[in-house]
């Protein structure tokens, strides 16, 4: 027992270390050594790994990698590689293959390791040289058919935005409306722009034919850019922030609302889906294969052409979750399929979407969410885009690291190899398989599987895939004692100051016999991996499967405590949430960390009170009380709820009073918490500040447990706490459900 | 060439004079010395060679020896030189006509392969005689497609005519002459002449021709001799006849008393007499070609008119012209008009009076043809001459021993000088009619001519200016329309601005409830409608129907039963006027917008090199300032776009508030859209500063281009699209250079293939190429989208298909090809300014109403109509015309006449909607008479040129040509037939009114869009075709009778007098101005005048005149000033600006020129006028039998 606790111990140091080094959690930290028993574990071996992981004490090597030289393997040189410095000879801990060292590794020795063998460079990044850099490339995607207030505060952030940029990183502008307008920035004199019609879908060459673009001065001899030539001349709509920061600072300047009138009764016409084929279109002809960022700001629902969500009459409502059950959502299939299409020719050509929906009502996220989630790029929802919601996110999306330099890497490959024993099944994340064939791949589909490499169009330091393995050893193949598994990832991305890098990570675990080593297979449980990478699974199938077939799965599969928010969460549960919201919601929960994710499915709860110092809460009903200020952590919601007593006293203006500073203290403690996770959240949460009977005390409500409810409130008969009405299972019922069947299934 | 050769005739034509006088002409003879003094020259070289032909050989055989006499003949003439064999020929002639008037039918028939049965013998004999003429005949041949040598023949006449020198065609023409020789045999004696022809050029061929001609003599032979014989009379009675009428006519000494002498002669049969022995002449001639009879005709002629000279003739003529109906102007040159058939014709030119005729009957026999008829014609005149009565049409055969020996003399043609000359008709008509202001009440009168310059006075009938119409007496009945075959039309320009000092039509406003209007057939209230009742109600003058007056429009009526405020109304007292029009006539019942201009500059590669590009930004920046405007005082309120395209197009937003204008780039061709609504159509002076700021950058913007794609139909889509949404009419001014070959709606292939021309699948030429265009004008029409079309073509744009949506949309299409910045500039500028200036209607609807009985039919013009009735037009300007077509469904009565109303429903360019009304009220008549004394043969001409143009769609070209031929040959035959007195039917008889109708119909039948030369494109017969279609009367005028100046004596006021379109009347020595319409060309003679060239160009040397000048040297002399003024107002006179060429003699330029030499023979092988009068004459002489 006391080694138990002992080996706990260890394994948390263990996973934390793991965690810090190389960006990976693994759901179990010893390996079941056969596919039985692998399979009986429920969890599968998976992992969330994080490729980008800020790692300020890694300073990146300036060399290429070495490869091991067998042609399906590939795998880099690590530290797990067994080495003969005297032969020069290392030996490739994938599949074995022996290769000879390069010449340039003529020097090794055993105290002359290059810094890929020494283990605590379990992770490495390489600076390689790979063709001249490419620039960065924003394209912004605008709507036009905003109220003025909204559409001059866009104005502002965007031209804000010119100053974030780096001076040479590429920058284009395309407004619509009814129409849609790729603007020409390289000319002096007058403004130049494109204009297409809002509802004829255009292939990718007609686009680029009608833009001129196929000159074939335009591209170079393959249409590569590979060896671009000035990026001025390659593109007239692509031109450095340095050369027309003022032209563009005056465009936008000029932008103008959309002129067609809009009649009584109707949306504004909004060729949103055209808008975004252009974009697509002119950086797959202008830039294929190189990092981009398509940035699109909408204020509504596209209404016309290929990739309208909703009519133009305003007395037609855009579909909800009931349409669509009753498979009443007119335009919802024909919508996702051509996003869908969309965004799989963006992810192909490495370049990003974002996506910042700025409206009351819903703006068809459901139907986009693709672009992004396979795009790796970015979803900010607001109600305006004159709040600062929308503004700060919008502004942290160009934030900078220690080193000045942008949170933000593009065209990322994936690559995982394993060990033999081992395969892989898939990825959930930001990415797309990139169908690459390989020895490791399992034939147990999970996620997005079939390959072992994927393509992240756009990473941050926080994105995370979760990668899901397949342990294939059979039963009678036992693995010796003490054996290893390997897993490497490497990572090859543009860096936002347009150095290609490899970062390579090769982690191992052990393999135990399941039989005899249970306890300690046991002990290696990442709970809070598992939880996530499971959750992860579920929105995965929730995204492709009907709702309740979801539901009935996870249930099915045992998790503890998270389980139960899990299903409330608006990542399963879809009521009370729009579809948009719940794409939303759901995007960032396949992208983020394994910190931000617990948060999401599990919000936290702070309790400030003048009894002590702010102590975290059970997300419970019962944690709602009078004398309390409650600060609750969504992820996408920041709630500060004055429970009924200090709402009186705050409308009595007692903070106000010398005498009470104590009580201003008070108010301001949870404030400030707020501010200290905005300032680093992204995108930044949605802030409320509300009280006891407070419309927006919903927020709240809606994610504590109902442990007391209109029905049981008077049999528990305590003033303690605060009823919800509702008439979901609080956890209680819940728990007791689940013993029940835990039993029941036993039997 | 008559004119050289005269010197020589005089002494000739004594001599022969007498001989001729012998046989039957003797009384001929006398008469015609005299006249024909000035021909004289030549005749009397024929009058001996025949003379003494006849005296020799009394028989052909003496034909060589002819030819020396002949020799001396050609000298004086040219014709006559190549003729100098004509002695011979004539001999030959005569004897074949001889045969062929006595065989008449069947000489020909032998000779030419008997095509023309014995009708054309006729004709041919004239080839024959023609032998020199044989050169015209030819011509008709190749028209007709007659026999091959007709070509030649013609050809050689043709260049016999011109001077034997100067046409190139008559060299080949000569070749073939050898063939006409074969021809001639039956004319063999004239062909003989050829040879002693004394230009060497001709005689070559004459020489070849000869013998082959000879052998064909043999067979023929027989019947010529015994012509012959009289051959020698024929010198004698052709000339003496010829002289007769010439003499008349031409002698200036006896001008006027021949002109007398012919009027009797109408009456007098004498002159038929002549004709007859022309005729037997003729009848060989007939065989080579029945039309060659011209030929032979002109021999004689020629003697005659050669000798008074060819100016003579014209004054000649001119006088007698007046005074006779008959003119048998023909009288002058006598010969060719017999040339034209059968025996001679006279050329009667009948005015109402029936005189009928004229003349000269006769030359039946055509042989000598040519000069024969000219005598008769002559003859006719003399025709006082009882002896020639008798012999006249009867005595044909007999005559045709006599004509003989007038083509014995060679004749080859007929006089110019004696056929009916427009200018001659032109000038009596502005003497007679410019004085007094015409005045409009008087129902069925004939206007002034276009071409002279009158005063209107509004009485109750549109001003001519505004409605022209092609009779003015209709005939009651469906059968007398038919019978006479004259058409009823009325060219009607319903916008047509009126010279300062008449008033433009006034504004009538009925109030709230709209125009007044019948309540059956809808016609607008207007000073046909019966006052009845007390003024309480009125009866239609179109349905007689009766509809009350609403109480706010009534009025006592006087004791007259008129409105005693009959005067003070317009729509009461005035033939046009204009309505308010009320909310009910406007689309969607919605007051109209102003209207809009949208200016789409084609920006590739050909366009900016051109220069265009540049010239039409810096321009637009001042024209900008006179878009059209009611008020002078005010702004216009048409509002203005821009567009440049290549494959693309750009669109600017020119929004007065934005510092620098905006492009927006349109790739998307194939679903045109409007990419920008606010900022596009704009106010001049509200963004005057961008507008300017645009223009400038365009041609920078471009400069570099390298694209040189461009599109057309997407280009129309836009502007309609931007038409339709800011919601108003409006018109496109497209600057376009290319065939539009990028991938787009509308997109062309390059389907030139000149193989196509001449056959039967020529027509699809003219068609365009796809539908796609006639969708889009409904559309563009639909909106009130009026599209005007400036090419500035390299190379084939194909104007048939690119013309569609200008021509249905009431625009215009202007052509610049391989435009040059510096030769075109001032054209295109000048075009371009008026264009965008002028007054116009938009959105318009035309709609004529008739009096029962008789229906509008047939639209001719730039327009589109979805049904039957309603003319569409997109836009209206004031150059454009509509000729409207009338057939009868009922019969009309004499008593009420016919009347007619033209109502045009238009939105103004200040956006007032508007009814332009146009009364026309005629007379109608139950006599066929009637009808002839009050046609317009401009007019008509206008109408058949229009309506041949719009055949070419669905006919092939041969057929369109064939019926315009056959239908004013029924004019003419049924005029002769029911009006003219009786006479030989071997005399042409034109009336009056018509006497011009040949030699219009002539220069139609020229026009390249009929008859194109190897030179002349696809492109440009398809741009002149739309440009004929809504043409006025004045402007189809000079475009297919070019007006030619001589420049001497330029002080003044007034216009030297015009010649006649023919080299023959050129100087070398002047200095000639051609206007054509579309061109102005200043001819100058090889050996022009020092002075005359300083005070012109500047310097005195023919050879430092620089051909590439495009304006005269501002030089500070008056006949400069003048000359560049007389070149300024003939400009301002038309509606497009006219490029001024310099052409010296001898250059290459001058085959343009000469192209406009319309009563020469073409080098595309239109026929002379002679050569057609002849052909005409013969087609009638079928239609009579």
């Amino acid at each position: 027992m006391r080694e138990w606790r002992v080996a706990m111990a260890t394994y948390q140091e263990f996973i934390q270390q793991n965690e810090d080094r190389d960006g990976v959690r693994f759901s179990w930290n010893l390996w079941p050594s056969s596919r039985l028993e692998a399979t009986r574990l429920v969890v599968p071996v998976s992992c969330l790994f994080t490729p980008l992981k800020e790692r300020p004490d890694l300073p990146p090597v300036q060399y290429e990698p070495v490869l091991c030289s067998r042609a399906n393997c590939k795998a880099v040189l690590n530290p797990l590689c067994q080495v003969d410095y005297r032969a020069k000879i290392w030996a490739c801990n994938f599949c074995f293959q022996r290769n000879p060292f390069p010449p340039s590794y003529a020097g090794i020795s055993d105290v002359n390791q290059p810094a890929e063998l020494m283990p605590q460079f379990s992770t490495i990044e390489y600076i390689v040289q790979r063709g001249p850099p490419n620039p960065l490339i924003f394209l912004y995607v605008v709507d036009t058919c905003l109220e003025e207030e909204d559409l001059q505060a866009l104005k502002e952030s965007l031209q804000m935005s010119l100053s974030l940029l780096p001076p040479n990183a590429l920058v284009g502008l395309i407004t619509f409306g009814r129409m849609v307008q790729v603007h020409e920035l390289s000319c002096e004199g007058i403004a130049k722009s494109y204009v297409f019609r809002g509802t004829k879908e255009l292939s990718s060459k007609q686009i680029q034919e009608m833009l001129g673009l196929t000159n074939p001065s335009a591209t170079g001899p393959q249409g590569r850019p590979a060896a671009p030539q000035d990026p001025a001349v390659t593109c007239r709509f692509l031109q450095p922030v340095h050369k027309v920061d003022m032209n563009l600072t005056d465009l936008l300047g000029e932008l103008q609302r959309d002129p067609w009138p809009v009649p009584q009764g109707k949306r504004p016409l909004r060729s949103t889906g055209i808008a975004l084929s252009i974009a697509v279109g002119l950086l797959e002809g202008t830039f294929p294969n190189t990092g981009a960022r398509v940035m699109m700001f909408m204020g509504g629902p596209p209404t016309q052409g290929p990739g309208m969500v909703v009519g133009d009459e305003l007395k037609t409502p855009i579909r909800s979750w009931h349409d669509i059950t009753k498979d009443n959502a007119r335009h919802l299939k024909k919508a996702t399929k051509y996003y869908d299409a969309l965004a799989n020719r963006a992810a192909s050509n490495g370049h990003s979407i974002d996506i910042y929906a700025c409206a009351l009502d819903q703006t068809g996220l459901l139907e986009m969410k693709c672009l992004s989630n396979l795009t790796g790029g970015h979803i900010a929802m607001g109600d305006s885009f004159n709040t600062s919601l929308f503004k700060q996110t919008f502004q942290r999306v160009f934030s900078k690291d220690h080193n000045g330099e942008f949170r933000m890497a593009f065209g990322g490959t994936l690559e995982v190899s394993t060990s033999r024993e081992l395969k892989v099944s898939g990825a959930i994340g930001p990415c797309v398989s990139l169908n690459a064939k390989g020895p490791c791949i399992s034939e147990n589909e999970v996620g997005v599987g079939g390959t072992t490499q994927w393509k992240i169009c756009s990473l941050s330091p926080s994105t995370t895939l979760a990668l899901y393995f397949e342990v294939v050893n059979q039963h009678n193949a036992p693995i010796p004692q003490g054996g290893r598994g390997a897993v490497q990832f490497v990572t090859q991305y543009q860096h936002s100051n347009t150095q290609r890098r490899i970062r390579v990570t090769t982690v191992a675990r052990n393999w135990a016999d399941a039989q005899s080593q249970i306890q300690h297979i046991e002990s290696s449980f990442d709970q809070e991996a598992s939880a996530v990478i499971m959750a992860r699974l579920g929105v995965f199938r929730a995204e492709s499967e009907e709702g309740p077939d979801v539901l009935r799965w996870l249930d099915r599969q045992l998790i503890r405590l998270f389980m139960f928010h899990l299903r409330r969460s608006p990542f399963l549960q879809v009521f009370n949430n729009s579809p948009d919201e719940c794409s939303y919601y759901r995007h960032h929960f396949v992208c983020q960390n394994l910190t931000q994710s617990l948060i999401m499915i599990q919000p936290i709860l702070y309790s400030y009170s003048f009894h002590g110092p702010p102590e975290p809460v059970l997300l419970d009903s019962g944690s709602i009380l009078p004398d309390r200020i409650l600060l609750m952590d969504t992820f996408f919601q920041l709630v500060i709820y004055h429970g009924e007593t200090i709402a009186q006293w705050r409308k009595a203006g007692y903070q106000e009073q010398p005498e009470y500073e104590n009580f201003k203290h008070l108010l301001v403690a949870p404030v400030d918490d707020a501010q200290e996770i905005l300032q680093t959240r992204f995108p930044m949460p949605r802030y409320i500040d509300t009280e006891h009977g407070g419309s927006q005390a919903r927020f709240l409500l809606s994610k504590v447990n109902p442990s007391q409810t209109h029905n049981n409130l008077y049999s528990w008969g305590q003033e303690t706490g605060a009823p919800i009405l509702t008439d979901d299972v609080s956890l209680q019922v819940f728990m007791d459900h689940l013993k029940k069947l835990a039993v029941s299934s036993a039997a | 060439m008559n004119v050289n050769q005269q010197p020589p005739m005089a002494s000739p034509y004594g001599q022969p004079q007498p001989g001729y006088s012998q046989p039957s002409y003797a009384p001929l003879g006398g008469g015609y010395p005299g006249p024909y003094g000035p021909y004289s020259g030549p005749a009397t070289a024929y009058q001996p060679g025949a003379p003494q032909g006849y005296s020799t050989y009394a028989s052909f055989p003496s034909k060589a020896v002819p030819a020396n006499p002949v020799s001396d003949l050609p000298s004086p003439l040219e014709l006559g030189s190549a003729r100098g064999p004509p002695p011979v020929s004539t001999n030959q002639a005569y004897s074949q006509y001889a045969q062929g008037d006595i065989q008449n039918g069947p000489p020909p028939m032998d000779h030419s392969m008997a095509q023309p049965a014995q009708r054309p013998p006729v004709c041919q004999p004239y080839s024959h005689g023609a032998m020199n003429l044989s050169g015209p005949h030819p011509s008709y041949p190749q028209q007709y497609g007659v026999q091959p040598s007709m070509q030649q023949m013609t050809n050689q006449m043709s260049g016999m005519q011109v001077g034997s020198g100067p046409l190139t065609s008559a060299g080949p023409g000569y070749a073939p002459p050898s063939y006409t020789q074969a021809p001639h045999p039956v004319s063999g004696a004239p062909s003989q002449p050829p040879p002693p022809s004394e230009p060497a050029a001709p005689q070559p061929y004459y020489d070849g021709p000869p013998p082959s001609q000879q052998p064909p003599f043999p067979s023929s032979a027989p019947p010529p001799s015994q012509p012959f014989p009289s051959s020698s009379p024929y010198s004698g009675p052709p000339l003496p006849a010829n002289p007769g009428p010439l003499q008349s006519l031409d002698n200036s000494p006896s001008h006027l008393a021949p002109s007398p002498a012919q009027q009797t002669f109408p009456n007098s049969a004498p002159p038929p007499v002549s004709q007859a022995l022309y005729s037997g002449p003729l009848p060989p001639p007939d065989l080579a070609l029945s039309h060659l009879p011209c030929i032979p005709c002109p021999v004689p002629c020629r003697p005659a008119p050669s000798q008074p000279g060819p100016p003579h003739f014209h004054s000649g003529p001119l006088p007698n012209a007046p005074c006779h109906p008959l003119y048998v102007p023909a009288a002058g040159q006598p010969p060719f008009p017999l040339a034209p058939c059968s025996s001679l014709l006279s050329l009667a030119c009948m005015e109402d009076t029936q005189p009928s005729r004229m003349v000269s009957p006769p030359c039946s026999n055509p042989c000598t043809t040519s000069t024969r008829p000219l005598v008769c014609a002559f003859g006719q005149p003399r025709g006082p001459q009882p002896g020639y009565a008798g012999p006249q049409y009867p005595g044909q055969q007999n005559y045709g021993a006599v004509p003989a020996p007038t083509p014995a003399p060679t004749q080859k043609r007929l006089d110019p000088d004696s056929i009916p000359s427009p200018i001659q008709v032109i000038e009596d008509d502005r003497a007679n009619k410019s004085s007094e202001p015409f005045t409009t009440g008087v129902k069925g009168q004939t206007p002034p001519l276009v071409t002279t310059n009158f005063q209107v006075k509004d009485q109750g009938n549109a001003s001519p200016r505004f409605v022209r119409c092609t009779a003015y007496n209709i005939p009651c009945t469906a059968d007398m329309a038919k019978q006479s075959q004259v058409p009823l039309a009325a060219v009607i320009k319903p916008l047509a601005m009126l010279p300062p000092d008449e008033t433009r039509p006034y504004m009538v406003d009925h109030g709230e409830a709209g125009p007044i209007r019948c309540n059956r057939c809808k016609a607008y209230m207007c000073p046909y409608m019966q006052f009845i009742e007390g003024g309480r109600r009125f009866q239609c003058g179109f349905c007689s129907c009766v509809t009350d007056v609403p109480p706010h429009y009534f009025q006592h009526l006087d004791h007259t039963g008129k409105r005693v405020d009959c005067c003070d109304r317009p729509e009461l007292s005035l033939g046009s006027y204009e309505f308010v029009a009320t909310v009910d006539y406007c689309k969607n019942n919605k007051l109209p917008q102003p209207p809009s201009f949208i200016f789409f500059i084609d920006v590739s590669y050909n366009a900016v090199k051109s220069g265009m590009v540049n010239i039409v930004c810096q321009e637009l920046k001042t024209l900008l300032d006179y878009l059209p405007r009611e008020n002078p005082e005010a702004d216009s309120v048409v509002r203005v776009g821009f567009v440049t395209y290549n494959k693309v197009l750009h669109f600017y937003n020119v929004k007065s508030s934005l510092a620098q204008p905006q492009m927006m780039v349109v790739s998307d061709v194939s679903d045109m859209f409007l990419p920008l609504l606010d900022g596009f159509l704009v106010n001049v002076n509200d963004s005057r500063m961008v507008i300017e700021s645009l223009l400038d950058q365009i041609p920078e913007m471009f400069a570099d281009t390298r694209e040189t794609e461009t599109v057309f139909g997407p280009v129309i889509q836009a502007g309609l699209e931007a038409l339709k949404a800011a919601d108003c009419a409006g018109k496109l001014f497209l600057f376009h250079s290319s065939l539009p070959i990028a991938e787009a709606p509308g997109k062309l292939k390059n389907r030139e293939d000149k193989k196509l021309v001449g056959t039967d699948k020529e027509k699809s030429l003219f068609q365009p190429q796809s539908g796609f265009y006639s969708n889009l004008s409904k559309e563009c029409v639909a909106q009130g989208c009026c599209v005007d079309l400036f090419l500035f073509p390299n190379q084939y744009v194909d104007v048939a298909t690119l013309g569609v949506v200008p021509v249905s949309t009431g625009g215009s299409v202007y052509k610049y090809t391989y435009f040059q910045a510096e030769m075109d500039r001032e054209r295109f500028l000048n075009d371009l300014r008026r264009d965008v200036q002028k007054p116009m209607g938009f959105d318009a609807v035309m709609r004529v109403r008739t009096s029962t009985g008789i229906r509008a039919t047939d639209f001719f013009g730039s327009f589109f109509m979805s049904n039957t009735t309603d003319v569409e037009l997109a836009g209206l300007d004031c150059d454009k015309t509509v000729t409207v077509e009338f057939r009868h469904d009922d019969k009309l009565s004499e008593d009420t006449g016919a009347l007619m109303q033209c109502a045009v429903l238009y939105t103004s360019c200040s956006g007032q909607r508007r009814l332009r009304v146009h009364n026309m009220a005629v007379n109608c008549c139950s006599q066929l008479a009637d009808l002839y004394r009050n046609c317009e043969t401009d007019t008509i001409i206008n109408f058949f040129s229009k309506y041949a143009y719009r055949s070419l769609l669905n006919t092939p070209t041969k057929t369109v040509r064939d019926t315009l031929v056959n239908q004013c040959a029924q004019i003419l035959a049924c005029y002769r037939k029911n009006c003219a007195s009786p006479s030989s039917a071997g005399q042409l008889i034109l009336p009056e009114c018509m006497k011009l109708l040949p030699v219009y119909l002539n220069c139609v039948l020229k026009s390249d869009v009929l008859q194109p030369g190897a030179d002349v494109s696809v492109d440009d017969r398809a741009y002149l075709r739309q440009l004929l279609s809504c043409m006025d009367v004045s402007e189809s005028h000079v475009f297919f009778y070019p007006r030619l100046l001589p420049l001497v004596k330029l002080d003044g006021g007034s216009l030297p007098m015009a010649v006649r379109n023919s080299e023959e009347r050129l100087s070398k020595g002047g200095v000639y101005l051609l206007e054509t319409g579309l061109y102005l060309f200043l001819w100058v003679g090889a050996n022009a005048q020092q002075e005359l060239l300083s005070n012109i160009f500047g310097t005195p040397t023919f050879s430092q005149i620089d051909p590439n000048m495009t304006s005269l040297p501002e030089l500070d002399n008056p006949f400069s000033q003048r000359l560049r003024e007389i070149i300024d107002s003939f400009r301002s006179q038309r509606s497009r600006y006219m490029k001024l060429m310099v052409v010296k003699q001898e250059d290459k330029a001058e085959l343009i020129f000469k192209h406009f030499l319309c009563e020469d023979k073409s080098a595309s092988g239109g026929a002379s006028y002679v050569d057609f009068l002849c052909h005409m004459h013969k087609e009638i002489r079928q239609l009579l039998s």
